[in-house]
């Protein structure tokens, strides 16, 4: 298991390089640049500029010293938000982000999974069927219909919470903005743990117990921790996305977070927050991974790691 | 007489509400079984057998709906809530069911889930209890025992894992065990000595059994009484030495006629040879460590040699993980062999897959397993015509679809069947089609790899009868794979007898089932005859 951690952790490195190097340079090949405003800049400022922040060098030089810095931890200046380190903003907007992804995960997956179980004992009833309803509807409307219409419900007609702000993390602003974040995930996991609960019922080993008479209690914890797997695998990478932020919720609530400055970075050119955020969600998606599979080898006795 | 049964069924019926309309799947059955009796219930797939149980145990499925009566020890089953049920069940009256590989939760250890059973129905001590599961598995000739108990399931062969089931099954000492063919996906030698382990449990148990299997060979060996089941009805039922040497119903009697009988006519001395094999092996190296080193190498197939003629048939008979089908796949380099393989005077191990392709129509395979085998997206007429768009190309598709129904008409299948899919065809017919889909091609030797152990008896019959017909029509040569002895003796010149990858015996068929010289193959014929066949 060690050995598998270790090595896992290894050869995540040319993933991670690789990720790297795509996105340097396919930010490049993207026309204009960081300095490129509606009214263009004097040549000779341009220059100034460009060659302040080593744009000035051929590409691939650039790349090695991106690399290099990159090595020691250093994501470099934002060339957009003037001022500030890739590092800081990240530093400043990823607790904002990974907060509300931590806790619209833990939803998902508690109300999700509730759901999913309920729905798979009553198949084909009206509770069932308000699930599957619940699930579709969760799935199709967009978090940014979902959103407005929370604030205009619950922060202008009722005026219970907040339409948006930060607020240093007050439960009262992130109700909002926790819910639209879980509601399409707690509709998908509730999807999936019915599935699989339903396939798990109908199992071979789910009649020995039936057949033994180990009543409903422990025949739900057994097909239960059966139908979870699958879930923890689509929750892997779903947590990496949804701790690295939303740029829908976060704009719509107004919320410090990291997930608008991809957006942010990638309209403007701002080459090293880009590249920042690619790195930083890249690292999620690994780590995560391997937390899945980590995982996956605890739970299942079958999946052993030489 | 009536007095002393434990266990009544009276007029017990169960339907499935379907979309479209209800299936009557048991039709009014009635039977009994006496303290510490073995009645044996038999029929072939679809009679009803399983569900005239599962109904009285409460264990149908969400869409079976049951009436009549069924009485345990004067308990009313039937209309008996889950609650009741589960008091009975486990305790009372246990089931055990056909497949050991997935019949335990792959979760949770042996010992968690026997312990599970007996605190679930009696107030034992966690200790106590851990004593008495380990009791269990000891009395079920579990090698190792108390080590077993921290075992998951997929750490333990199949007979294993059957054993543990039926260790749970008796955890609490029932008054009745209902075994629903316990023993048809295991090997000959396993198989009986789970029936072994039965008779003995019962024994000392003076517990009931209800065993239903579609195998006479069973039904003669543990059983004093036998309701034959056909069509959701008993059609005869009584003491079975009766039952089988005079049987009353006309389907009974087919049962009994349907043991696969009659021998392969000789192969001519001068036929000339097709097929050379000579020290075949296939070696799957084990990876482990960090760095991946081999650390094992895992000999699946381990020097074999053989020679079959145009014509013949070479039986390849073991029990699973000897190697058998592996070896068939070698042979159509299907798997990664070394050695020396010749179809005619072509070598076919240094062949490349482009250089092995023109060749594939002449070898072509036929799988056990006739519902996974058949594509469920494809009309029959598709895939029954597939190999042509490889190997003929230049076809038009209404010529295809002459050879396709040609090729049905010599399986006996009605040609207008070819525009139907898979999942609208019985698993004897599908097996029908995929031995149609081989001979389309017009093929030399055909392997065949347990091609009839998924099937009923009389239809395997009917498979056998079938490729003997198309093998003296056509000239055809067959490598024929099977556990089952009746079956190989049936269709094979030669039989070659494997164990761990080798050969431990060869011979003419009839001189090495008369006579066989090592010790294997001894057990093995042991084991069969155990469970009916006659090597006379």
């Amino acid at each position: 298991m060690l050995f598998f951690v270790i090595r896992r952790f290894f050869s995540s490195i040319p993933t991670l390089f690789v990720v790297v190097t795509l996105s340097f340079f396919l930010m490049r090949v993207a026309p204009g640049g960081p300095f490129d405003l509606e009214q263009p800049l004097e040549a000779k400022i341009m220059e100034n500029l460009n060659r302040a922040y080593g744009l000035d060098r051929p590409l691939i030089e650039q790349y090695g010293r991106y690399l290099a810095n990159l090595l020691r931890g250093d994501l470099g200046p934002s060339f957009y938000i003037r001022d500030f380190s890739v590092a800081e903003i990240l530093m400043k907007g990823l607790p904002v982000s990974m907060t509300l992804g931590t806790l619209a995960i833990l939803l998902a997956l508690g109300v999700g999974t509730t759901l999913g179980v309920i729905a798979s004992l009553r198949q084909n009833s009206a509770v069932d069927y308000a699930v599957i309803g619940f699930a579709t509807a969760g799935v199709t409307i967009p978090n940014f219909v979902v959103a407005p219409l929370f604030q205009i419900v619950f922060g202008l007609m009722l005026a219970l919470l907040p339409v948006g702000g930060w607020n240093d993390g007050a439960v009262r602003n992130i109700i909002l903005p926790v819910i639209v974040l879980a509601l399409p995930q707690v509709a998908v996991v509730a999807r999936m743990t019915r599935a699989s609960m339903i396939e798990a019922l109908r199992s071979d080993h789910v009649r020995t117990l039936r057949s033994l008479g180990m009543g409903q209690r422990i025949i739900v914890i057994h097909a239960l921790r059966g139908a979870i797997l699958p879930i923890i695998s689509y929750l892997g990478p779903t947590a990496a996305a949804l701790l690295t932020g939303s740029v829908v919720v976060e704009t719509i609530f107004g919320l410090p977070g990291i997930g608008r400055y991809f957006v942010e970075g990638a309209l403007n050119r701002d080459y090293t927050l880009v590249m920042g955020t690619v790195v930083v969600v890249a690292v999620f998606v690994l780590v995560f991974n391997m937390v899945v599979d980590i995982l996956y080898a605890l739970l299942d006795p079958r999946v052993r790691y030489e | 007489m009536m007095d002393q049964a434990q266990f009544h069924i009276r007029d017990l019926h169960v339907r499935f509400r379907t979309q479209a309309d209800e299936l009557h799947a048991v039709k009014g059955v009635s039977l009994s079984v006496a303290r510490g009796e073995t009645l044996a219930i038999v029929g072939e797939s679809g009679s009803g057998k399983s569900q005239t149980m599962l109904a009285a145990l409460g264990l149908l499925a969400s869409n079976g709906v049951v009436t009549g009566s069924a009485m345990l020890n004067g308990q009313e089953l039937i209309g008996a809530s889950e609650v009741a049920l589960d008091r009975v069940r486990g305790a009372k009256v246990t089931m055990i069911f056909q497949e050991p590989m997935t019949s335990l939760d792959p979760l949770y250890t042996i010992g968690q889930q026997i312990i599970a059973v007996i605190r679930r129905h009696r107030t034992v001590s966690a200790a106590d209890a851990k004593a008495e599961a380990l009791a269990l598995l000891e009395r079920v000739r579990i090698p190792d025992a108390a080590r077993r108990l921290a075992s998951y399931p997929h750490e333990m062969s199949g007979g294993q894992r059957q054993r543990v089931v039926i260790a749970m099954a008796l955890a609490n000492r029932p008054d009745l065990l209902v075994a629903d063919e316990p023993t048809t996906a295991l090997d000959v030698t396993i198989q009986s000595e789970i029936l072994a382990l039965l008779a003995d449990l019962q024994r000392e148990m003076g517990m009931a059994i209800a065993f239903i299997t579609h195998d006479l060979g069973i039904v003669r060996r543990i059983a004093k009484r036998v309701a034959v089941m056909r069509h959701g009805e008993i059609v005869e039922s009584g003491p079975v030495e009766q039952v089988f040497n005079a049987p009353r119903h006309p389907y009974t009697r087919a049962l009994l006629d349907a043991e696969p009988g009659g021998t392969k006519e000789p192969t001519p001395a001068d036929s000339p040879v097709l097929l050379e094999a000579q020290d075949v092996r296939v070696h799957y190296p084990v990876k482990s460590g960090f760095f991946g080193r081999t650390t094992q190498v895992i000999k699946a197939v381990d020097g074999v040699s053989l020679t079959l003629k145009r014509g013949g048939t070479i039986g390849i008979v073991g029990e699973s993980g000897s190697g058998k089908s592996t070896l068939g796949k070698a042979i159509v380099k299907l798997a990664p062999a070394t050695g020396m393989i010749r179809l005619e005077d072509r070598a076919l191990i240094p062949l490349s897959r482009a250089e092995m392709r023109p060749l594939r129509r002449s070898l072509q395979m036929v799988f056990q397993d006739p519902y996974g085998s058949l594509s469920p997206r494809m009309t029959v007429g598709e895939i029954i015509t597939e190999g042509l768009l490889v190997h003929e190309p230049g076809l038009t598709s209404a010529a295809r679809d002459r050879r396709a129904a040609e090729a049905l008409e010599e399986v006996h299948l009605d040609a207008a069947l070819r525009n139907r899919f898979p999942h609208e065809f019985s698993g004897g017919q599908r097996q029908r089609i995929a031995i149609a889909r081989a001979m389309i091609l017009k093929p030399r030797l055909v392997i065949l790899d347990e091609p009839t152990s998924a099937l009923d008896r009389s239809i395997q019959k009917a498979i056998v009868d079938l490729l003997r017909d198309l093998q003296r029509r056509h000239g055809l040569a067959y490598i024929f794979i099977s556990h089952d002895l009746a079956v190989v003796r049936a269709m094979a010149d030669t039989i070659l007898v494997m164990k761990d990858g080798q050969v431990v015996e060869q011979g003419e068929s009839e001189n090495l089932i008369r006579h066989p010289r090592e010790d294997y193959t001894r057990r093995l014929l042991a084991a069969a005859m155990e469970t009916g066949f006659s090597p006379c």
